[in-house]
């Protein structure tokens, strides 16, 4: 690229500065002390601190709750991307049909991703109160079982799960609608032409040409079903029933500000970095890999 | 024919309802904040409005100082996205506009925010709030945001479309490269400075975390510790009614925004995924 304004050697440093200074400070600076803090440990006054080595990280893999707390998230984070990705791509489908409307549901579904994950967390903590929850009036009506999430550790996890799906469903859909609508319908009609049926032309021709858009929000439900899912659970749950739904970031945050073990904490963090950085990479490599792919 | 108009018909009448059941718990909630506190208990619930939703709203306005939470939101909300627009203008004009060493190094620095969210750094930067006596002030809940990353890809992305020949006709005239920027650059803009304003007001209405560890004087604290502050009153039974009300007021404000700026709003989402 040519300099459209050739010949300032300062102006340019003063322009990128203020963001740049905001995320050496605020991000880059803190994250590395993080990653310094997990292998040190402060003594209880804050007076002194000595290094450790990797006694943190033994400590926090030899601890069974952190152990659990790792599942736990694993495990919700796979109902919530699973179950909010095939539902959130049926609806796109079925307003893909028709072309007229599009923009109109588009709109209809989006909104439920205005609502903050703490929003949806009372929401939903209303729904399946024990005793004047509408969902926990209706399950009992059809099934005959009393749900309780809150003395119901896979109830618990499940009705998160629940709200998560739902606060992320406007936003998952319209990916999807917008996804849907770049396939080049000649492909599908070729498709047709062969004799493939819609459920065989669906998966052999649309599903892989959506691969860029699913990727894309494999890594924002990721980031959602770890991180943002905190005001949803710190709403309904605290992590219970008896640590049911302790996921690592809730962990994370009691261990750091109600135990107060910064160290400990930071270790937390570490791990949290890598999760990041692996599902980064692995939604850039499925990108790029579909670009190769398509030339 | 007759098939197709069946086909039609069935489908858009299969989405209606599914529209209709996502939006039932939202209708549920406001059932619920317009019953008397017994009302709201009736089993089966209700599911018809009442007409207790102005003293439900004015009990939950004065059980948490509502008016205030709500002002530090907006002060907050407006204040980052403002100051997001602006950065990532900067920003953006200088990597598009200017050849400069190190900018191979600082354009991917700036791409980093998203691999950084709060909790994998978030005791020292508590820390490092205390370390400036910020906690408990707005400096906390506005200046650790500013840095936008979806920002500097946006207007980048836009700054780049625009032809070559508008800033060497700026230049011809005489006219700097700040006054190209204010008077030609950011005219142009404001589709995506709308955008931008929207996506960001709403992530910084709905921030959570960290405004819950900074905050601590009910004074400066927002409107999502407020739905906390609700919750956990010293009665052990739920007063939903009340409760109900106050998420109205608390999810009112983004929604209202999203819906009157939905185009600019599906616009700057969708930058979000194009890298």
């Amino acid at each position: 690229m040519e300099a459209r304004f050739p010949g300032y050697r300062v102006l340019p440093y003063l322009l990128v500065f203020p963001s740049v200074a905001v995320i050496i400070v605020f991000l880059v600076v803190p994250f590395i002390q993080a990653a310094i803090q997990s292998f040190f440990q402060t003594s209880p006054f804050g007076t002194t601190s000595s290094f450790v080595g990797v006694r943190q990280y033994k400590l926090l893999f030899s601890d069974p709750s952190y152990a659990r707390s790792l599942l736990t998230s694993w495990y919700f984070a796979l109902i919530v991307i699973i179950g909010g990705l095939s539902l959130s791509l049926f609806i796109a489908v079925l307003v893909t049909r028709r072309v007229r409307g599009t923009a109109f549901y588009q709109i209809a579904f989006i909104w439920t991703y205005a609502l903050s994950p703490a929003v949806a967390g009372v929401i939903w903590a209303l729904l399946f109160d024990p005793a004047v929850g509408i969902g926990t009036y209706v399950f009992s009506k059809l099934t005959g079982i009393a749900i309780n999430y809150t003395i119901q550790g896979t109830t618990a996890i499940l009705v998160l799960a629940a709200a998560a799906i739902w606060n992320m469903l406007g936003y998952n859909v319209c990916f999807y609608i917008a996804g849907l609508q770049n396939v080049p319908r000649e492909l599908e009609e070729a498709a047709r032409v062969d004799g493939a049926g819609p459920w065989r032309t669906f998966w052999v021709i649309t599903f892989p040409m959506l691969s860029p858009t699913t990727a894309f929000l494999v890594f924002v439900n990721t980031i959602y079903a770890f991180f943002q899912v905190f005001g949803l659970i710190d709403i309904m749950t605290k992590g219970g029933p008896g640590g049911a739904t302790e996921i690592l970031v809730y962990k994370l945050y009691r261990d750091a500000f109600i135990r107060v073990r910064y160290n400990y904490a930071s270790a937390q963090s570490v791990v949290l970095f890598l999760i990041v950085a692996a599902t980064a990479i692995f939604q850039l490599w499925v990108s790029t890999r579909r670009a190769v792919y398509l030339r | 024919m007759k098939k197709q108009v069946l086909y039609t018909v069935g489908l858009h009448a299969t989405l209606v309802l599914i529209l209709l059941g996502v939006a039932f718990p939202v209708y549920f909630t406001f059932v619920i904040a317009t019953h008397t506190y017994e009302d709201a208990y009736a089993f089966p619930p209700k599911l018809l409005p009442g007409k207790q939703f102005l003293a439900n709203v004015s009990e939950a306005w004065n059980r948490t100082n509502m008016g205030r939470l709500m002002l530090n939101s907006t002060i907050v909300a407006i204040a980052v996205s403002l100051g997001k627009i602006v950065l990532s203008i900067l920003a953006a004009f200088a990597f598009t506009h200017f050849k400069f060493r190190g900018r191979v190094l600082l354009f991917p620095m700036c791409m980093v925010t998203q691999m950084l969210p709060l909790p994998v750094r978030i005791v020292p930067a508590y820390q490092l709030m205390a370390h400036f006596g910020w906690l408990n002030t707005y400096y906390a809940l506005i200046i650790p945001y500013l840095a936008s990353t979806t920002g500097i890809l946006l207007f980048r992305q836009f700054f780049l479309t625009v032809p070559d020949e508008l800033p060497d006709a700026a230049r011809v005239d005489g006219a700097g490269p700040l006054r190209y920027l204010i008077n030609i650059l950011i005219p142009l803009s404001k589709t995506n400075i709308a955008a931008l304003f929207v996506i960001e007001f709403v992530y910084m209405w709905n921030e959570y975390l960290w405004p819950l560890i900074v905050t601590t004087n009910p004074k400066i604290r927002v409107a999502q510790i407020g739905l906390k502050m609700l919750l956990t009153t010293e009665r052990t039974v739920a007063e939903w009614n009340v409760i109900m009300a106050g998420t109205i007021l608390v999810m009112l404000p983004p929604l209202v925004i999203l819906i009157i700026m939905r185009r600019q709003f599906a616009q700057g989402i969708a930058m979000q995924s194009t890298k």
